[in-house]
């Protein structure tokens, strides 16, 4: 009895730290340290690119748009469809927008922890960028500025791809 | 009844088979990115037009096998060159290619002395194995992807090559390539240096001494889908009777598809078997998975 209450507080302790209150809409997650480290490269100086994205409303339609297209793409959807796309959505547009240089915060994990379970290939992350090239595209944002963008991304892919 | 069954699992068998045998080898179908296998080279190797790239010919990410086929026709002042050919990429790191190459000398034949149309053609054999870097996702490094090939060259005018000053009909070359995409500037750039004997690129045979000849490609995405960009391969000139140039391309490469690559461009190959300012059109149609 007296153990089983240690270890039921022992769980709920930290675990309380972080599932406070997860945002609207999100699940819990297990508490990490927020960082805009995690976001995985340094920002952009200046706002003209978070511009050139169209900025907070640019940046959420593409990611939006990305998101989309990727849950029907016959490659990805399938590693997709189990995540929290409520949260997903949210950190990927604060880190698009973090790394824009449009000075948001980024609060997601960073990129190895939050890709260690999916298992993705290269093939489903190339699947992934063609979705974001589309997006960005159907935006309207100059393809010199998605490349700035992708450049950023591309490092991340040695921690995000682990099979 | 059961015989019912029975073929009803067999074809089920059959229909599924294929399947099964590449999940058994974990092969996964294409999934590179647009434009990343590069293009079929005169010599069949992925790369530019003119030169062969670090990057891995195929669709095939590292978990899977691809393979490309390509015609290339460049049609000079007074002569064409066609090249035909497969390659295989093997999980994105091993590439083999077969192509032919075929040197009509149209009209410039006769006065030549070898009749009207007359072709040189030379069969090339290619190996290229990726040692290091990635082109595409490497971005926060200064490496390259870096490539070692070889070529084994064989001309079929054995006797005439050799009437013509060359010491061999056939010959290997060996490269080096490094490629990098240097996406925040929208470039792609390759550095090719091959160790080679080869006359006109082993159409007119081999000479005696081997020498290295660096190549240069750089190229400028204006979509996911366009290149655009130039060449500048350095040559020998070690033919006795004519004068050998470098040769120079200016070429756009569209992605049509993940299959079809089409590539159109202005070819300048200098003097040809005393034929000079050898220049005109180049045209190339690359499929592949």
């Amino acid at each position: 009895m007296t153990r089983f209450s240690c270890l039921l507080a022992a769980l709920l302790l930290p675990a309380g730290l972080a599932l406070a209150e997860p945002p609207a809409g999100e699940l819990p997650v297990d508490p990490y340290e927020m960082s805009n480290d995690n976001a995985g490269a340094d920002p952009y100086d200046g706002p003209a690119l978070y511009e050139a994205f169209g900025g907070e409303a640019g940046v959420g339609r593409v990611v939006d748009a990305m998101v989309d297209r990727s849950l029907e793409d016959p490659v990805i959807g399938e590693v997709l469809v189990a995540s929290d796309l409520v949260r997903l959505r949210r950190t990927l547009k604060e880190q698009f927008c973090y790394i824009l240089g449009g000075g948001c915060t980024y609060t997601g994990r960073d990129m190895q922890s939050s890709h260690k379970d999916l298992g993705l290939t290269n093939r489903e992350l190339n699947a992934l960028v063609e979705n974001l090239q589309i997006a960005m595209s159907a935006e309207g944002v100059p393809f010199r500025a998605q490349n700035k963008l992708l450049a950023k991304l591309a490092p991340m892919q040695k921690d995000v791809v682990t099979r | 009844m059961l015989t019912r069954s029975i073929l009803l699992a067999t074809g089920l068998a059959a229909a599924v088979a294929p399947v099964s045998a590449a999940q058994a080898l974990h092969l996964e179908p294409g999934g590179k990115l647009l434009l990343t296998r590069g293009i079929s080279n005169l010599e069949g190797a992925g790369g530019g037009a003119l030169t062969p790239w670090a990057l891995i010919t195929g669709n095939e990410t590292d978990r899977g096998i691809g393979a490309t086929a390509h015609y290339s026709y460049v049609t000079l002042e007074d002569f064409d060159v066609t090249s035909f050919g497969a390659a295989v990429g093997f999980h994105d790191r091993f590439e083999v290619s077969y192509s032919q190459m075929i040197f009509d000398t149209r009209d410039a034949g006769a006065a030549l002395g070898l009749g009207e149309g007359f072709e040189f053609k030379q069969d090339i054999w290619g190996a290229k194995l990726r040692v290091a870097g990635d082109a595409v996702y490497g971005q926060d490094t200064w490496l390259p992807q870096i490539a070692v090939g070889a070529e084994f060259k064989q001309s079929n005018q054995e006797a005439l090559v050799g009437a013509l000053g060359a010491d061999d009909h056939e010959g290997v070359d060996v490269y080096a390539s490094a490629t990098k995409l240097f996406l925040a500037e929208s470039l792609l750039a390759n550095a090719t240096l091959r160790y080679t004997k080869a006359h006109q690129t082993g159409l007119l045979g081999f000479g005696e001494d081997a020498s290295l000849q660096p190549e240069f490609s750089l190229g400028y995405m204006l979509s996911r889908r366009l290149v655009v960009g130039g060449e500048y391969r350095f040559k020998p000139d070690e033919l006795a009777f004519a004068q050998e140039d470098d040769f120079f391309d200016l070429f756009g490469a569209y992605a049509v598809n993940d299959t079809l690559t089409l590539t159109a461009g202005y070819a300048d190959l200098g003097s040809v078997a005393l034929f000079d300012k050898q220049r005109g059109l180049y045209l190339s149609a690359q499929i592949g998975f």
